[in-house]
């Protein structure tokens, strides 16, 4: 059931959203919003952006038309597709005063049923990342779960490498490798999309579908794509990178960084895997009903971390030290791998474009510095 | 995660509140809290105070010594608070709570009667079974004593499992000295080594002056076959996880307890990360070997 594949031409491409629709999806995808490109609500392929790429340097996003119409050559989205599953602001719950003690009256809204289509394989890899996080084997979180549970994940072969990413050094892409229900592929002189179910969901659906034989050439063009793409990355981690961190927590670099961090949290809020949240309560005019809502927080906000009333970590460059230290060592330590997808939004988004790989690559120098002095 | 429709009880639903037909459970939705009613309040020091809590659907909350609730003050908000009670007398429900932010601040105002509500127990506990057959040593600074208290009650339910047991307590001043009735019932003991020194003298205290490791130094312990169980404020835990090392006692044998600020309690808010650690389900009570590394490390 699972092996279901074929080609959906350029003309038949519509009525992919049109089964997602019909099964009641909020269909998700790239488009363009003013210069950027981000995610938002579609009900018509022309809605989903074509031809448009993103050139990201650390510090900098400019949007771009492309020489070709690919749609999913986006380089990653500048809002991330994070808020779908992890939204900036949920509500847990609501209680009312009874008089004699309260009540709980309420629970969030049932989780909307939503198609993400034309996730990057980077991006792809973050909802794996965040499943471990809201599901961890003691406790899952109802308001992710419930939307996971419900969406559907479409993602496509990554064809355009921007300078900030790195996923091939991450091994998350630029194939579409984490799980999925349907993976895409657009062929190249927009031959159409090479799709293939990877759930019984995803073949559920592609069997509802025109779709024309696949090409005997298309499996070899879909990893050539990739391979292309990989070629072009030119950022990387250094070996050992999560022993690298645990070795210095105290070494002087961490002040270099703090002189230019604004400690504004933009990579957290740009990070895919980023799950941080804080609780926020709130009452009724009259005080007889409190509700309770989640909303996304940041390791870089100074009340983040205390203990007996006090701010722990006083200092940015403790505050960043937490962030890449949790992002390239203690992730593995959780669960087991990177909490980075090396999709370079970091780096992008950084107004004083500080650079995670270059951070990583000055402390691995300095290490090796230190040894040769000693040698 | 269930949604079972709890009917109000003979009130219609505000306008302001959606989906009054889905109430959500306590029993299944980890973030839901659990109604329980104040039934004794007791003032202990000038900022620290005891709640004495029972279930208002009646169902006990058992927990182990050393895991902690949350604890949520309508329309305030909720913190991490260690249980203080007898693990064997389940259904009263005991937190001792200092009064230092909004939330704690707002409950150093409740009285009896009084509704809280519970999220837990949450955590580690400490491995009380691991200490048996051997000498004990608990190591309490300050406030520490209460994340302590359910395990103490263990040791002498359990008196016979243990050879000597000591209990040693520093706290600021005499006045500071947290459960002193209890402290002077655990002197008058005879199977019980219960020492306390206080960082500054008062009145006619007439014990020691001293940081609590002076008491670890003057041993009365036979090393190897003893288990520490430590909590303090942070400076003061590894002041002395480290004296009982250099006594002997074999750092997996040490035990401690962590305090952090935490949103959730379930490992998805982040807050309270320590290293690679979840304070809040990987803790509070961390074994020494695991994390003297760390322990040492400035704002980490």
């Amino acid at each position: 059931m699972d092996d279901v594949s074929g080609l959906l031409r350029p003309a038949d491409q519509s009525a992919l959203i049109d089964a997602l629709t019909a099964r009641g999806y909020t269909v998700l995808a790239p488009v363009r919003q003013g210069d950027a490109l981000t995610v938002a609500p579609v009900t018509a392929l022309d809605q989903v952006a074509r031809g448009w790429t993103a050139d990201q340097t650390a510090g900098t996003y400019r949007l771009r038309r492309r020489d070709d119409a690919r749609r999913f050559a986006t380089t990653p989205a500048a809002l991330p597709w994070k808020r779908v599953l992890h939204p900036p602001e949920a509500h847990l719950w609501t209680a009312r005063d009874t008089g004699n003690g309260f009540e709980m009256i309420s629970k969030p809204e049932p989780p909307p049923k939503q198609a993400l289509l034309g996730l990057l394989p980077c991006d792809l890899a973050a909802i794996a990342r965040q499943d471990k996080v809201f599901d961890n084997g003691t406790f899952a979180d109802p308001v992710y779960t419930g939307r996971r549970e419900n969406a559907l994940l479409i993602a496509a072969t990554c064809a355009q490498a921007g300078d900030t990413c790195f996923c091939a050094a991450m091994e998350t892409g630029p194939d579409v490798r984490s799980p999925c229900d349907i993976a895409l592929t657009e062929l190249d002189d927009d031959a159409g999309w090479l799709v293939e179910a990877r759930s019984g969901k995803g073949a559920e659906i592609l069997s509802g579908l025109p779709l024309a034989p696949v090409p005997d050439t298309a499996f070899t063009q879909r990893d050539a794509i990739a391979e292309a793409t990989a070629a072009a990355q030119i950022r990387t981690l250094p070996a050992d990178t999560p022993g690298l961190l645990h070795r210095h927590l105290d070494h002087p670099h961490w002040q270099a960084v703090a002189d230019r961090c604004l400690s504004c949290g933009n990579c957290t809020n740009q990070c895919p895997t980023c799950f941080c949240s804080n609780t926020e309560d709130v009452t009724s005019l009259d005080g007889t009903i409190a509700e309770r809502r989640r909303v996304w927080d940041s390791c870089f906000s100074l009340d983040f971390t205390y203990a007996t009333g006090r701010p722990l970590r006083q200092s940015t460059e403790s505050r960043y030290r937490q962030w890449i230290t949790h992002k390239l060592s203690t992730w593995h330590d959780q669960f087991g791998e990177s909490g980075c997808i090396g999709c370079g939004r970091c780096i992008t988004w950084c107004p004083v474009g500080i650079d995670i790989t270059e951070e990583a690559a000055a402390l691995a120098a300095l290490e090796d510095a230190a040894e040769a002095a000693h040698a | 995660m269930s949604t079972l429709a709890t009917p109000l009880k003979g009130h219609a639903p505000p306008p302001e509140a959606p989906h009054p037909a889905a109430a959500p459970d306590p029993a299944t939705d980890p973030m839901v809290p659990r109604p329980f009613r104040i039934v004794r309040v007791k003032k202990e020091l000038s900022d620290t105070f005891t709640f004495d809590l029972v279930a208002q659907d009646g169902a006990p909350l058992g927990f182990r010594p050393g895991q902690f609730n949350m604890l949520y003050v309508f329309g305030v908000g909720e913190v991490p608070i260690s249980i203080s009670g007898d693990p064997a007398v389940p259904e009263v429900l005991v937190h001792t709570t200092r009064a230092v932010g909004t939330v704690t601040r707002a409950m150093w105002a409740m009285k009896a009667g009084a509704t809280i509500g519970i999220r837990g127990p949450f955590g580690s506990a400490w491995p009380v079974e691991t200490a048996r057959g051997g000498d004990v040593v608990v190591v309490a600074g300050g406030i520490g004593l209460a994340p302590l208290r359910p395990l103490i009650h263990t040791l002498l339910n359990q008196r016979e499992s243990f050879n000597r047991v000591m209990i040693l307590y520093g706290a600021r001043t005499p006045e500071d000295i947290l459960y002193k009735t209890e402290v002077r019932a655990w002197r008058g003991r005879f199977d019980v080594s219960a020492q306390v020194t206080v960082d500054r003298a008062t009145g006619g205290w007439s014990g020691p002056v001293g940081v609590v490791t002076r008491l670890i130094n003057a041993g009365g312990f036979d090393a190897p076959s003893t288990t520490a169980f430590v909590c303090g404020p942070e400076v003061m835990m590894r002041a002395a996880c480290d004296a009982l090392t250099r006594k002997g006692v074999a750092r997996g044998k040490v035990w401690l307890s962590m305090e952090r600020n935490m949103k959730c309690a379930l490992g998805f808010c982040g807050h309270c990360q320590w290293g690679g650690a979840f304070v809040c389900k990987d803790g509070p009570v961390f074994n020494y070997a695991a994390v003297a590394d760390r322990l040492p490390v400035a704002e980490y």
